[in-house]
């Protein structure tokens, strides 16, 4: 009965925002031909919010990736947000696995001598991978928060070779602090610099070099350790205590 | 005529919802919330397709590239996404530990 009326609604929920969506075009949009009304200077632009990104991004903020400029220079306080929702989801999760802790440790077998083996090996370059990702996160594809990611991701290959391994909880703690201090450090400088929060005050450089775009590979560094050190602790917070 | 990034998004929503209203299980349900997310995002992602274009990142060799908008909201929405996912399985972790099952019916019928 449940069953029969969940289906009923998913394909009616289906047929509706299938109606609604058969308007919207699907890939023959021109960026540029969409008008929008500018209170400012009280006329019609034709440059819309996307195609100034294209057109002028590279030129003000220096990156690169014009995703990464949106979401570090661009929307720099929004990732402030997103970095703090992540955080707090970390220490939730730490909290309710300490509410639901039984004093009863789990036992756990030794993996065998390949997956020791292997993720004895791999571990530094999956680090090195991460860290790849969110150096180069304003030239290619990437950032902070994939590269942070994979780095949590080579801590639990540990967690699932070793049954005894445990992360630092204090070095993890210094780690998470000193990225976000980082983060807000670097746009506390900016408001004193220019006259707004996240300002990007250093110079720009060449573009598609390394050391480019001014602040945003710092704040991507901090966004990338922050990142790693959280979800690698919701890991260890998930794994319990283990004998 | 509907693009099919379009029917595959809905279908992964009205799938996703499908699941959280019939099914018994936690983890089916957390499963199923993660499902609709995705939806959202591809449909998001599929909004801001341009014909020909590539990923947008200049360096000068594409002269079409698709609209950078969506994919940092969807950066961003896939972090949330994460964060629920992650707060989701915890909770459902401590009421296995506590009741000795994730299916809805039996916990309900242990706190009576």
């Amino acid at each position: 009965m449940k069953r029969a009326v969940a289906a009923i609604l998913a394909i009616l929920i289906f047929i509706v925002l299938g109606l609604a969506f058969a308007k919207i075009p699907f890939g023959n949009v021109n960026l540029e031909d969409y008008h929008y009304y500018n209170p400012i200077q009280d006329k019609q632009t034709s440059d819309s919010v996307p195609a100034h990104y294209l057109k002028e991004g590279k030129n003000e903020t220096g990156s690169t990736n014009i995703v990464t400029a949106v979401v570090v220079d661009y929307r720099g306080f929004d990732t402030l947000g997103e970095v703090t929702v992540l955080f707090l989801a970390s220490t939730g999760v730490g909290s309710v696995m300490y509410i639901f802790e039984k004093e009863k440790r789990r036992k756990v077998r030794r993996a065998n001598a390949v997956v020791e083996t292997a993720s004895k090996l791999l571990f530094g370059f999956i680090i090195l991978f991460g860290a790849y990702i969110f150096v180069h996160g304003h030239l290619t594809p990437g950032g902070g928060f994939p590269g942070g990611a994979v780095i949590a991701s080579s801590f639990l290959l540990l967690y699932l070779a070793y049954p005894k391994f445990h992360a630092e909880h204090k070095s993890l703690n210094v780690a998470e602090s000193l990225a976000g201090l980082t983060f807000v450090g670097v746009g506390l400088i900016g408001l004193l610099v220019a006259s707004y929060f996240l300002y990007n005050f250093l110079p720009f450089g060449l573009p598609t070099y390394l050391f480019s775009a001014g602040v945003i590979p710092i704040i991507y560094v901090a966004v990338g350790v922050k990142v790693g050190s959280e979800l690698t602790g919701i890991v260890d917070a998930m794994m319990g205590v283990r004998e | 005529m509907i693009p099919y990034y379009y029917i595959a998004s809905i279908a992964l929503i009205a799938l996703g919802f499908y699941i959280v209203i019939a099914k018994k299980n936690l983890i089916k349900i957390i499963i199923g919330l993660d499902m609709m997310d995705t939806g959202v995002n591809l449909l998001l992602i599929s909004i801001g397709y341009v014909k020909g274009g590539t990923a947008p990142i200049e360096n000068g060799n594409y002269p079409i590239y698709v609209d950078p908008i969506p994919q940092a909201l969807v950066l961003t929405a896939i972090v949330i996404g994460v964060s629920v996912m992650a707060l989701a399985l915890s909770i459902a972790i401590g009421l296995y530990k506590n009741t000795g099952t994730v299916e809805i019916d039996e916990i309900r019928r242990l706190r009576e």
